[in-house]
């Protein structure tokens, strides 16, 4: 492997580990603020995907196109759809067992692949990538990097960021982080906790839904996407310790690095080579890299 | 008293004994047709087209196969090899079924097969691809109306060396499917006198192409060979685009690669090679009564599968001629096959002693929203059907 291919294999590892951070930061905050498993968690990444697809006409029709138009019209739906849900599902699972959790969310992902099944059919579907976006990076000779790889990338990374100056220099993330200690403590001190749950789950949902439809144009858009990623999600959960944005951030990476190497020096151990590091990882700190809390 | 019970008992045995025969040999019990295919999940519009295809061709004659009317059952096999045998099991033993048809998912037809096998019921299978159904596990009562793996696979590795390319990469999904088509590739390309110099596979149905991709503009190989299809097919033609390969390094594959992908797959599909045993501009007068027909009947176009669908109905229809009706007699049904010829849309084909069909694969060129016939790739090819003792 010369220097070129493994610089470009390094981009394609980091872009991939950001992409699933993305995806997992969002189900390891509703887990580490709320204690909720949300096992729907891939669903909002697949309503993500399809809403750049189904929104992309309209939007284009209503504002005159442009993909970033879709991008903020959807996290303002996935917003207001995790608000909704919050309101009619989760707010009743804080105090409850997480088998019955489970039992719930699972139940969501069968009613929205349905719904999904109903609104726009079984088919597989392609999203464009904005013509601004569509060149790509040529590096050597043969070798090329697409621009737009480079955005969600981009788009990851500033979110991770955010993240994280919310979380630890704004009073709100203080008020999160206080709330997910002790509930009844910061109810007591006058603050709406209620409200504050419902805030953080519409962010959770918001974010997954922003990967989705980042990811669409690179993805492709197809029934059964949000299982894929779920299941993903999780070992980057339980990598990077459970409720710990931190572990998600650095688990996320290290599986793009090992699935993307592990794909080009050993093809046929590739599916088993993030297992494997997850089974490592737990041998050596069985609460992930970071305990949250 | 006595006399007259004995006059009564009498009167009605006799009419009994004249009734029941009369009535056995006025209509025949129906043929029981038993359905494993899936009906809900991605590949549910397979099964439709596949059951579409074989209700016209039952239209087309009336009603009737083998001089039998015909009943359906049917079970979901929900594309889950898991449940094949429960499901399968379900039409032999509570339906009763003469013949069963299924189904799409190669691991689910293998599970059907090997039930079959032992009960011996007639199988008919209008897509699952493994190559083992018509190879080391084939049987006497089990047939197949679509493909071996191998077959696409070996045609377009010919083909591509045919227009001079002399290295290739292989990259697909690693399970049986992908090793057995790009298994077929390679010893059509080699045997042609290409050199496969990279296999790349990544673990089913995973779609993060993009290191392989870098792997493959690193390798630098004359073409591309792969195999995929859905979701997954539309990602690969896609990427394979946008990551500025396809100007450089042709793309070929087997025909899933595009088929029923194209609008989503847009203007990275445009050019892409692909074998498959149909193809959209056939144009032969055959073709074009069977597309008018379908369409006509189900409001939609048909496709590779509807036509599997159809020739299932025509082989059973032929068969089942041969050994008047009796779907018990699969010694007799096999004979008839192996020497009939099925005059499928697709174009005529024969059955192979392996009952596998013998056909021609096409070489098709994306043009449009199409998948036009450009050539033929390889001319009625016949699966070798490794480890078949038919």
């Amino acid at each position: 492997m010369d220097i070129t291919t493994f610089l470009i294999q390094c981009l394609n590892a980091v872009q991939y580990g950001l992409l699933l951070f993305l995806v997992a930061s969002g189900l390891t905050l509703i887990f580490g603020i709320m204690g909720v498993i949300n096992l729907a968690h891939g669903s909002f990444y697949m309503i993500g995907a399809y809403m750049a697809f189904a929104l992309t006409p309209i939007v284009s029709s209503v504002f005159g196109g442009g993909f970033f138009a879709v991008l903020l019209v959807g996290v303002v739906l996935s917003v207001l759809l995790g608000y909704v849900l919050e309101w009619a599902f989760y707010s009743y699972l804080y105090n409850r067992e997480h088998l019955q959790q489970v039992l719930m969310t699972y139940g969501l992902i069968l009613v929205f692949e349905e719904l999904r099944s109903l609104l726009v059919g079984d088919d597989v579907h392609g999203v464009q990538v904005p013509d601004i976006l569509a060149g790509t990076l040529q590096l050597g000779d043969m070798m090329t990097y697409p621009v737009y790889r480079l955005f969600v990338s981009a788009v990851c990374l500033a979110l991770a960021v955010g993240m994280y100056l919310v979380f630890t220099r704004t009073r709100l993330g203080m008020m999160i982080r206080a709330g997910a200690s002790n509930r009844e403590m910061v109810q007591s001190l006058g603050i709406d906790i209620q409200f504050l749950y419902r805030v953080v789950f519409a962010a959770g949902v918001a974010i997954a839904a922003l990967a989705g439809m980042v990811a669409a144009p690179v993805s492709s858009v197809y029934p059964g996407m949000g299982s894929q990623v779920l299941i993903i999600c999780f070992v980057v959960v339980v990598i990077g310790g459970i409720g710990s944005i931190k572990g998600a951030f650095v688990a996320a990476l290290m599986i793009g690095v090992v699935d993307t190497f592990g794909k080009v020096f050993l093809p046929q151990a590739s599916g088993v080579l993030v297992y494997l590091l997850m089974a490592g990882i737990l041998l050596w700190k069985p609460d992930g890299l970071f305990k949250a809390g | 008293m006595f006399t007259f019970n004995t006059y009564r008992f009498t009167l009605i045995a006799a009419a009994a004994a004249l009734a029941i025969p009369a009535s056995y040999a006025q209509a025949p019990a129906k043929l029981k047709v038993g359905f494993m295919l899936p009906a809900t999940g991605t590949f549910a519009a397979l099964g439709t087209a596949i059951e579409n295809g074989f209700r016209l061709y039952l239209n087309e004659q009336g009603g009737k196969l083998g001089g039998r009317e015909v009943e359906f059952f049917k079970v979901d096999d929900e594309s889950d090899p898991s449940k094949a045998i429960d499901n399968v099991n379900k039409l032999i033993k509570r339906d009763n079924v003469d013949v069963l048809i299924g189904s799409v998912h190669s691991g689910v037809a293998m599970a059907m097969a090997r039930v079959a096998k032992s009960s011996g019921t007639l199988m008919i299978n209008p897509n699952g691809g493994a190559d083992a159904i018509t190879g080391s596990m084939c049987a006497v009562n089990i047939f197949r109306s679509s493909f071996s793996n191998w077959q696409p696979g070996f045609a377009i590795g010919q083909a591509m060396a045919a227009k001079g390319h002399k290295t290739a990469a292989t990259i697909t999904w690693k399970y049986a499917a992908g090793d057995e088509m790009a298994k077929g590739f390679k010893e059509g390309f080699e045997k042609a006198g290409g050199k496969v110099t990279k296999e790349l596979n990544l673990p089913f149905p995973n779609v993060e192409f993009q290191a392989l991709l870098t792997e493959i503009a690193s390798a630098k190989p004359d073409a591309v060979f792969s195999f995929f299809a859905g979701g997954g097919a539309v990602k690969f033609v896609k990427d394979y685009d946008s990551a500025g390969l396809k100007k450089g390094i042709p793309l070929f594959g087997t025909g899933f690669l595009t088929d029923g992908t194209l609008d989503a797959q847009g203007s990275s599909a445009q050019g892409v090679l692909t074998s498959l045993h149909y193809a959209d501009g056939l144009n032969t007068p055959r073709d074009n009564a069977f597309r008018l027909a379908y369409a006509k009947t189900f409001k939609m176009q048909p496709d590779v599968y509807a036509v599997q669908g159809y020739d299932a109905a025509q082989m059973l229809g032929v068969g089942l001629a041969a050994v008047k009706g009796d779907a018990k007699n699969t010694e007799g049904f096999a004979a008839a096959l192996v020497k009939a010829t099925i005059d499928s849309p697709r174009g005529k084909f024969t059955i192979s002693k392996a009952h596998n069909p013998i056909q021609n694969m096409y070489l098709r060129e994306v043009s449009g929203k199409e998948n036009k016939v450009v050539g033929i790739a390889s001319k009625s090819l016949e699966d070798p059907a490794t480890g078949c003792n038919l």
